[in-house]
């Protein structure tokens, strides 16, 4: 491979070769996406995945509109096995699990993604600059860094909803607040990478500003990575939403699946659909995340594969 | 060596002591003061018995000086007091720590040792049904919602086929015959292990994967088949024993997430270990336990961690021989 520091000025006159790879180093970012577009279609796993995922997110935007109904409402007897009156069964409390769930879809999703993005924004904010500057600001957000991983998430975010009081913001800065130390490590390692790359000497020779090289150089150059990265948060986001739902530590007025698997826990010997169903749409949404996230790694870095 | 172990002690320290000072800080945080709480647990109190216990605790004084309290407070062992429990906070969560780690460190042994296999048989075959078969338990254990699996496997073969236990430590009452204790908290557990470690097994068998495709295609693997041993013995004593160290290592980081886990599983499974602790004290507004329970979770990931740095360099020679 080569090195490009080594490579003579002349050269940079020639037009660039076309190579249809996705190694690193050889391609323009444009050409590297399409070729990894193409792998992903061709890998079954990712596009089941994906078939999936645009299932969901179709079934929470559209789903309450076209299957009406208050989550919360009691419509028939309590305990009703699926099939019978209701589709997928009734809780305890005669409220049904097929509307639960088409209507929990949204606050679901919609606390995962803004949890994601205040760990998306943390970690790439703390990554970035430890990568970029180096040395004592690296060590201080390395500190910062090991600090928040040794807190155990689940535990930390607990702690923190018990004393701020139970709620969505709470929610969602407590997920975002535990998650976001292995984003940072991965952008550190990026822009580490980047730091010494021409195009950063380039624009340092223009006379960039630091801000401008971090964000407008660096930063999109050292995204792809990440993004897969912050794809497969999403997903663990959805599940620790879950786990504190379940716990009973979110906002009881907002219905979300592990709300509802939570509420159903003492019945579910009982009444095992109120559970099955509920968790089962937890698994296959994160699951299609992260065939999604699995495959576009795979085509992006075919070398760690692992073939 | 030494100097090294040293270092990342008082780094631990260091953290440690941040952990205390964020401690410090969601007591604080925490709606009403410490006294207040207490008192409203139980029922009211006379005005100046509240200012007695104010000043018992410190809390008229400023904020620094309560800090340093607090921060003396915990080095002597004195993590607080509980107010439900009316016992000190270190007593309550020491006597709920065996049924943790008995949990959590059966679930991460057999979540090594299944995971590695499983990952080794894929590695051999690297294009055969076992990659796909693995690939595929490792993302359906990571997308599964571990509460939901443990009631899952509780319904199957706690109430389809009652074979286990639904919850509990051990019978009520328990056996008096050690040999049969251990039985009935072996039998107890293992549905709980079980669950806990499908989560596990899932990232091991992809790392132990890559690392054993990794070692395979090695030189001196290839060295060893060209002297003529025999395959297994290529593969296990060879092979194995490069790739495992990976494996050894993110099992020791990943004790933070095993407790994440565990207390879920310990909720579910109706557990008397750290996991209904936290849930209690979170209703009771107990702070103390909650904040002696993360001090002492993190304590326990920060140690893990040097540990595992120590059996990382101890055993790859190339760092060992290295410092020499």
């Amino acid at each position: 491979m080569k090195d490009a520091n080594t490579r003579s000025p002349d050269l940079e006159l020639k037009a660039p070769e076309l190579k249809w790879s996705t190694d690193e180093d050889e391609v323009k970012p444009e050409v590297r996406w399409i070729v990894t577009w193409h792998m992903f279609c061709a890998n079954k796993g990712a596009v089941i995945g994906l078939i999936v995922l645009i299932t969901i997110l179709l079934t929470g935007i559209f789903g309450p509109v076209l299957l009406p109904g208050d989550p919360f409402a009691i419509v028939g007897q309590p305990f009703l096995k699926p099939g019978q009156d209701s589709v997928l069964g009734t809780d305890y409390l005669g409220r049904d699990v097929l509307i639960g769930i088409v209507h929990g879809a949204r606050p679901t999703l919609a606390i995962a993604l803004s949890a994601t993005v205040i760990t998306a924004l943390l970690g790439l904010f703390v990554g970035s600059l430890a990568g970029f500057f180096g040395g004592k600001v690296d060590s201080f957000f390395m500190g910062v860094t090991e600090f928040f991983q040794v807190l155990p998430s689940l535990i930390f975010a607990m702690v923190v909803v018990a004393v701020f009081t139970p709620g969505l913001l709470t929610v969602i800065v407590a997920i975002g607040l535990t998650s976001w130390t292995g984003i940072a490590r991965l952008t550190r390692a990026e822009f580490l990478k980047l730091r010494e790359r021409e195009f950063v000497m380039g624009a340092r020779a223009v006379g960039a500003s630091n801000s401008t090289i971090i964000f407008k150089v660096i930063l999109p150059n050292a995204l792809p990575p990440l993004i897969i990265a912050i794809t497969l948060k999403i997903g663990l986001s959805i599940l620790f939403e879950a786990a504190l739902s379940f716990l009973g530590l979110s906002d009881p007025d907002v219905l979300t699946w592990g709300m509802m698997i939570g509420q159903s826990r003492d019945f579910f010997f009982l009444a095992w659909w109120t559970v099955s169903f509920p968790g089962a749409v937890i698994l296959v949404t994160v699951l299609g995340i992260a065939l999604v996230g699995d495959g576009l790694n795979d085509a992006y870095n075919p070398k760690l594969r692992g073939r | 060596m030494t100097r090294y172990l040293l270092r990342r002690l008082v780094y631990g320290a260091i953290l440690m002591l941040c952990v205390l000072v964020l401690n410090f800080f969601l007591i604080q945080a925490a709606p009403g003061d410490v006294v207040g709480a207490m008192v409203a647990e139980s029922g009211g109190a006379d005005p100046a018995i509240v200012e007695q216990l104010r000043v018992k605790y410190g809390i008229d004084q400023p904020l620094h000086i309560q800090l340093l309290k607090y921060l003396g407070n915990v080095i002597t062992g004195d993590l607080g007091h509980s107010f439900y429990y009316d016992a000190p906070v270190l007593n309550v969560i020491l006597e709920r720590l065996p049924s943790t780690l008995l949990l959590t460190l059966t679930a991460l042994i057999v979540a090594v040792i299944l995971g590695t296999s499983l990952g080794v048989i894929a590695a051999l075959r690297p294009r055969g049904w076992r990659n796909h078969f693995v690939t595929l338990v490792s993302l359906v254990g990571f997308s599964t919602p571990v509460f939901w699996l443990g009631m899952m496997v509780l319904i199957v073969f706690a109430d389809y086929f009652p074979i286990f236990p639904a919850y509990g430590f051990t019978s009520v009452p328990p056996p008096e015959n050690p040999w049969a204790l251990a039985l009935d908290i072996a039998h107890h557990l293992v549905l709980p292990v079980c669950t806990l470690s499908i989560l596990f097994l899932a990232s091991y068998s992809r790392i132990s994967r890559a690392s054993m495709l990794d070692v395979l295609g090695s030189d001196y693997i290839r060295t060893a088949r060209a002297k003529g041993l025999l395959e297994s013995v290529v593969i296990l004593k060879h092979a194995l024993r490069n790739a495992a160290l990976p494996i050894v290592t993110l099992a020791g980081l990943q004790l933070g997430y095993a407790f994440s886990g565990a207390v879920l599983v310990e909720v579910v499974f109706s557990l008397p270990g750290i996991g209904p602790l936290l849930y209690d004290s979170i209703i009771r507004h107990d702070y103390p336990i909650m904040l002696g329970i993360l001090f002492g979770a993190s304590f326990t990931v920060v140690m893990a961690n040097i540990s595992t740095d120590l059996v990382y360099r101890l055993f790859d020679p190339r760092i060992r021989l290295h410092e020499q």
